[in-house]
């Protein structure tokens, strides 16, 4: 089963695990309906969707209100701290979490005494606080954009914020950044880059590129990052290699995109609704 | 101006400059919400101080710290107990400090322009304004900004210093900024 822990941009909302679905584009867990918008709720939904069309489990969820000022976050770290050992997931998300260093690695010190851990995902603030921690090379794979792809390239950076602006630069020079990443340790096994082109890159380099559909406006659309990582998620768990399952996560990925005919001003939600066909096409 | 007023203006300013910061020193707090009270506080009221990344031996997560001139140490503690955000440590610099990103990218999209600071991205609809999307980003309080700002105008939208918590929402201020600096000049 796919597991995926989260924060959503609403204060009030407790720590709810359970099995995640969809119904009129909101996600339900423990009967609660949740809107789906750029951040962790995107990511589900792309899970959900990837999930339902290969007839796999749904995902199970750790979700949790936060607007930013960690006190959601805390308690869903201390859950997971408390419960993990005993759980039993083929394949573990990690997102939108403030990223704390003390409770990632207290969660770490419980993977690692695990007899049989998950493939591990990282993303969003729980890559931050991975690479941050210096314990990045524990994850199976991490998805940054080109953004994140240079902090985690800056071994001197403890957050995107402050990634030195001679690697900025560098941006063009997606090898590079991959190559200087793993010099440093800064990288999981696998990297999937999302980009103008998007790429599955591990110590060796990069692996394999998908560059079309081009659309350009998905750079600007929030929550395309979030998706491409959901996708790859429930593919990872439905027992594809990590070859095949970044392959395939790319293409649908854009190729959901494409069919939505985003402009700049296209939200998320509309880009989910495709994955189902563009799944279909990418494996027909 | 009277001589000490003079001197103490020139106190104030105190900034480090490029060769050394030994006069300097810097503030924690609790969260990165108090930071960004604290140097909206410290602006105001004329101090020369700046939003900076903490040494590593202080690095917890998502932190910022607030670099102050170090001989001013009393007037500013003073300052913000006075507004309720005092810090948790006032310590001289001891090392080199991490700058803040200060590059932008914009691209522009025709009917739209997007500007990046950092991770974070704020794409705007020229003709009124609005924003449309945000995207980049990993902090908790992404998607919460993102849900108060996209389809208000760049004059009606919350900052994101005013309702952030994080260093992706401190990003995002810097895109808010430039973003209104080129679309409402």
């Amino acid at each position: 089963m796919l597991g995926i822990a989260g924060t959503i941009p609403m204060e009030d909302v407790p720590l709810l695990t359970g099995r995640l679905t969809m119904s009129d584009g909101d996600i339900l867990i423990e009967g609660r309906r949740i809107p789906v918008s750029r951040g962790t709720s995107a990511l589900i939904g792309a899970a959900v969707k990837t999930s339902e069309a290969l007839g796999t489990p749904e995902p199970f969820g750790y979700i949790v209100g936060d607007i930013g000022r960690g006190v959601g976050s805390r308690h869903l770290y201390k859950h997971l701290v408390d419960t993990f050992a005993e759980s039993a997931f083929h394949t573990f998300t990690f997102h939108y979490l403030q990223p704390i260093v003390h409770w990632h690695n207290r969660l770490q010190q419980v993977i690692q005494e695990m007899d049989k851990r998950p493939v591990l995902v990282a993303d969003a603030g729980f890559m931050y606080v991975a690479k941050m921690s210096g314990h990045a090379p524990m994850y199976d794979l991490f998805t940054p954009d080109i953004g994140e792809l240079a902090f985690l390239a800056d071994e001197m950076a403890p957050h995107p914020f402050y990634t030195r602006g001679f690697i900025l630069h560098e941006e063009n020079r997606v090898a590079d950044l991959i190559a200087r990443a793993y010099e440093h340790n800064n990288a999981a096994r696998f990297l999937l880059v999302k980009g103008e082109k998007d790429c599955l890159a591990d110590r060796e380099g990069i692996l394999c590129e998908v560059d079309g559909p081009v659309e350009e406006a998905m750079e600007a659309i929030g929550g395309t990052g979030d998706t491409l990582t959901g996708i790859v998620s429930a593919l990872i768990c439905s027992g594809m290699d990590m070859k095949e399952a970044a392959a395939v996560a790319m293409r649908t990925n854009r190729l959901a995109g494409y069919y939505s005919r985003p402009t700049p001003a296209t939200q998320i939600i509309d880009i989910i609704r495709h994955i189902p066909r563009a799944l279909e096409d990418t494996l027909g | 101006m009277s001589f000490l007023d003079f001197f103490r203006d020139k106190l104030k300013q105190g900034a480090p400059g490029d060769n050394g910061n030994a006069d300097r020193g810097i503030m924690v707090f609790e969260n990165t919400g108090e930071v960004i009270q604290a140097e909206d506080v410290l602006k105001r009221e004329g101090w020369e101080v700046r939003v900076m990344g903490p040494p590593p031996e202080i690095q917890s997560g998502c932190d910022l710290v607030i670099e102050f001139p170090l001989i001013e140490k009393l007037n500013i503690l003073r300052t913000l107990e006075g507004e309720g955000i005092p810090p948790l440590q006032m310590v001289p610099v001891t090392g080199p400090l991490l700058q803040p990103v200060d590059i932008f990218q914009v691209k522009d999209f025709g009917e739209y322009l997007m500007v990046r600071a950092a991770n974070m991205k704020l794409t705007v609809e020229k003709a009124t304004g609005t924003i449309v999307n945000i995207s980049g980003g990993g902090c908790p309080d992404v998607p919460y900004l993102a849900s108060a700002m996209v389809g208000k105008s760049l004059r009606d939208a919350p900052s994101p210093r005013e309702i952030g918590h994080t260093l992706c929402g401190y990003s995002l201020q810097l895109a808010y900024e430039e973003a209104r600096r080129r679309c409402l000049a």
